[in-house]
């Protein structure tokens, strides 16, 4: 890291405020101002980009080990990069699933090996997912991978006691309890939201009230045990009210949006294109409204991608045969950017604290989401704010092209990412 | 016409006209008939693609062909290559490039014929998918309903039992208003999906109240296993509350029909009497539905003049 050349971004625009010069050198921010000039340092004309903390994904399936057909933590890293993040946590969905320190400390290792991403592995919080009892928490905390984020994503905590044991027991290493909120047998067979358009299209509905039932449970136990809870992609109106009243009240909870929750609707769904399948499924427009509100007043604390790889057969195929899920790395910042800051809802201040700042802090990545100023750690995204492009799948660089965003123009630009002061992505293109 | 018979939404009221006006010309040329075949589609081939067990639909659609003069070519897909676990792209590229001109597609899962359309040059024909829609049984309603009360228009007809996983019951819904008819559903709530105050139709959850204002009566199939998921306590209370029984049947106009897409269950939700009574469409359903299959075929395979002028 000290061996890599320092960077100098001239006239770069943080946090879309004034423009200012960034010296980037032994990993960290070190200078800071108007028309710095330094012998030997690389130069990067920044004229009308904008400069925001590297953004940090709470919510990252990178499909290794098992589905290397789908994505790899190393092409998985690649797609991060080139959408502005500087970490990802790894969902442990994995095959075999991440349970134990062994496999947590091996997506980690792959993660330094590939290098363009900090990869922070979320370690699942019952054996083998099951929901039967607790995979050994403190093992994967205790372990160089370093967890904090425990879930079982892809499938709910649902036993009660189970879920209130693990919310006390990550408190001995200040972990947090990550759920998948959804009452399993409210949905069984679910295959979109359940309103107008699946009574239409005779696909089983997936009520918003599967997932606002289990946060209103969840809330009540955290505050019961005095625990941390997160709550993973938010995805119905009422979900952000409970959430508004227990912070209202005190509860240490925090929780997440998709990017697809923010811009899709479940009349996607109309044509019966698997690419648009996905858990919890796209709502109504009422809901997505409701969830940009949320986010822009803070209740909401993140942009989590969930970006969930598949491969071309798992989604080339009838909706109710086609797995769940969606690519998200790669298209996430210009989703935000049209969602919330050409909308007016969130600045780029707003856009940072929701994307970088806040994520990091709840996943406890130091290093991550600091402010751009002298001394922060030299994580960064620089970002054309005034380009508009057209989605292309085949441009991607994550291994699936499961994008629901494809042939969809979509405002920002990736231009470069910075890990550590040095370049992962320049002229938006991977440097490794 | 479109390309497709995917859902009745894809019927406008011309679309829908047109195909019962067919079906009755089809009728009327071979009324008499010893030979009940045309030459309008020789040549052509027709696949029955059938994912799910269903001999009364397929034998209707397979007779209609071959009434056409159409090659016809039967894939179950039990014992076929998707059993061996072939995608439904790669059975689909299989027919289009044997050169199926039409493919009749019956499948579990909702939307797979949407799918199918999507990989194929030949006209797709939903033949039942999962709990969307059965368009063709939607016609030969209608046409049933044509052709016992003279008309379609204002006609009141009630629609009773399992809507929420009914193909059949989307299909009226949408094609029974598209023709001017009046649509009453009736059932127990848990078997009406949320989200159906916002289809074109009347909602009730009493039977003997709607009865006596029906020119239709529309009983669906119950399955008995909806009783273990709690969708009603017992088929003894589904019969008592939501059963067309003798004595139901006698509270309806004089002129009124009856009418069941079939397999019934006698005894739940169809009395035998009932099934077997003068006012029973039953067996009716089953020969139009002939009627109405070769129309669509003819008019979505755009197959030569009908013969004797039949078809302008």
């Amino acid at each position: 890291m000290t061996s890599s050349p320092a960077w100098l971004i001239k006239g770069v625009r943080p946090y879309g405020e004034d423009a200012v010069d960034l010296l980037l050198r032994d990993g960290i921010i070190a200078e800071l101002g108007a028309g710095l000039d330094v012998a030997g340092a690389e130069v990067l004309d920044a004229g009308g980009l904008i400069a925001m903390p590297g953004l940090v994904d709470l919510h990252t399936h990178l499909r290794e080990p098992g589905r290397e057909d789908a994505e790899t933590v190393e092409t998985g890293s690649r797609a991060a990069a080139l959408g502005g993040y500087t970490a990802v946590h790894a969902m442990a969905n994995t095959d075999p699933v991440a349970d134990t320190a062994g496999v947590v400390e091996q997506v980690w290792r792959l993660g330094r090996e590939a290098g363009l991403v900090d990869v922070a592995p979320v370690g699942a919080v019952t054996v083998g997912l099951a929901g039967t009892r607790l995979a050994e928490l403190g093992a994967m905390a205790d372990s160089p991978a370093r967890v904090r984020v425990f879930s079982d994503d892809g499938v709910c905590v649902a036993d009660a006691a189970l879920m209130r044991r693990a919310l006390e027991y990550v408190k001995a290493f200040d972990g947090v309890i990550a759920q998948h909120a959804e009452e399993p047998r409210l949905t069984q067979g679910a295959q979109m939201h359940e309103g107008v358009l699946s009574a239409r299209l005779g696909l089983a509905g997936w009520p918003s009230v599967a997932e606002e039932a289990i946060i209103a449970r969840d809330v009540l136990l955290a505050a019961h045990v005095g625990s941390r809870l997160h709550v993973c992609h938010l995805s119905t109106g009422g979900s952000v009210d409970i959430l508004a009243r227990a912070k209202a009240d005190g509860v240490r909870v925090t929780c997440e949006v998709t990017p697809h929750h923010l811009l899709l609707t479940d009349e996607c769904v109309t044509g019966y294109d698997p690419l648009f399948k996905v858990n919890p499924p796209l709502r109504t427009a009422e809901d997505v409204e409701a969830l940009r509100a949320g986010l822009a007043d803070g209740t909401i604390d993140a942009i989590a991608t969930d970006h969930a790889p598949h491969a071309m057969e798992d989604k080339e195929c009838e909706w109710a045969m086609a797995r769940p899920g969606m690519l998200g790395l790669e298209q996430a910042l210009s989703v935000a950017v049209q969602a919330m800051v050409l909308t007016g809802a969130l600045d780029w201040r707003g856009l940072a604290d929701r994307m970088s700042v806040r994520p990091a802090r709840i996943g406890q990545l130091d290093g991550h989401g600091q402010p751009l100023e002298i001394g922060s750690p030299a994580n960064l995204v620089l970002i054309d704010p005034d380009v508009r492009a057209v989605v292309d799948a085949a441009d991607l660089a994550s291994r699936a092209r499961n994008t629901p965003y494809a042939l969809r123009e979509l405002p920002a630009r990736v231009v470069a990412t910075f890990l550590r002061g040095r370049p992962t992505v320049l002229d938006g293109k991977a440097q490794l | 016409m479109r390309r497709h018979l995917l859902s009745a939404a894809d019927l406008d009221l011309g679309d829908a006209t047109l195909i019962l006006d067919t079906a009755e010309q089809i009728d009327t040329a071979l009324a008499g008939r010893e030979v009940k075949k045309l030459p309008t589609l020789r040549g052509r081939t027709v696949v029955n693609l059938f994912f799910e067990d269903s001999t009364r639909t397929r034998i209707s659609f397979e007779l209609a062909a071959k009434r056409l003069s159409a090659d016809v070519i039967n894939f179950a897909a039990k014992g076929s290559s998707v059993s061996k676990g072939e995608s439904l792209k790669d059975t689909a590229l299989t027919l289009e490039a044997m050169g199926a001109d039409a493919i009749v597609c019956r499948h579990s899962a909702s939307g797979a014929p949407h799918r199918l359309a999507e990989w194929v040059q030949g006209s797709v024909i939903n033949a039942g998918d999962g709990t969307h829609e059965h368009p063709t049984q939607a016609l030969l309603d209608a046409y049933t309903i044509r052709r016992r009360l003279g008309r379609l228009d204002a006609v009141r007809v009630t629609i009773v039992g399992d809507v929420l996983h009914s193909r059949v019951a989307r299909s009226n819904v949408v094609l029974l208003d598209t023709l001017g008819a009046q649509v009453t559903l009736v059932a127990p709530p848990t078997l009406l999906p949320v989200g159906v105050e916002s289809w074109p139709a009347e909602v009730s959850y009493d039977l003997d109240a709607v009865l006596p204002k029906a020119d239709v009566v529309m009983m669906l199939r119950v399955q008995q296993e909806r009783m273990n998921a709690s969708y009603f306590p017992s088929v003894r209370e589904y019969s008592r509350r939501y059963g067309l029984d003798a004595r139901r049947m006698a509270t309806l106009p004089d002129e009124a029909i009856v009418m069941h897409p079939g397999p019934m269950n006698r005894g739940m939700e169809i009395a035998a009497e009932v099934a077997d009574s003068v006012r029973s469409t039953i067996v009716e359903q089953v020969s139009n539905g002939l009627s109405v299959r070769m129309a669509v075929l003819y008019l979505l395979l755009g197959g030569a003049h009908m013969p004797d002028g039949a078809v302008a």
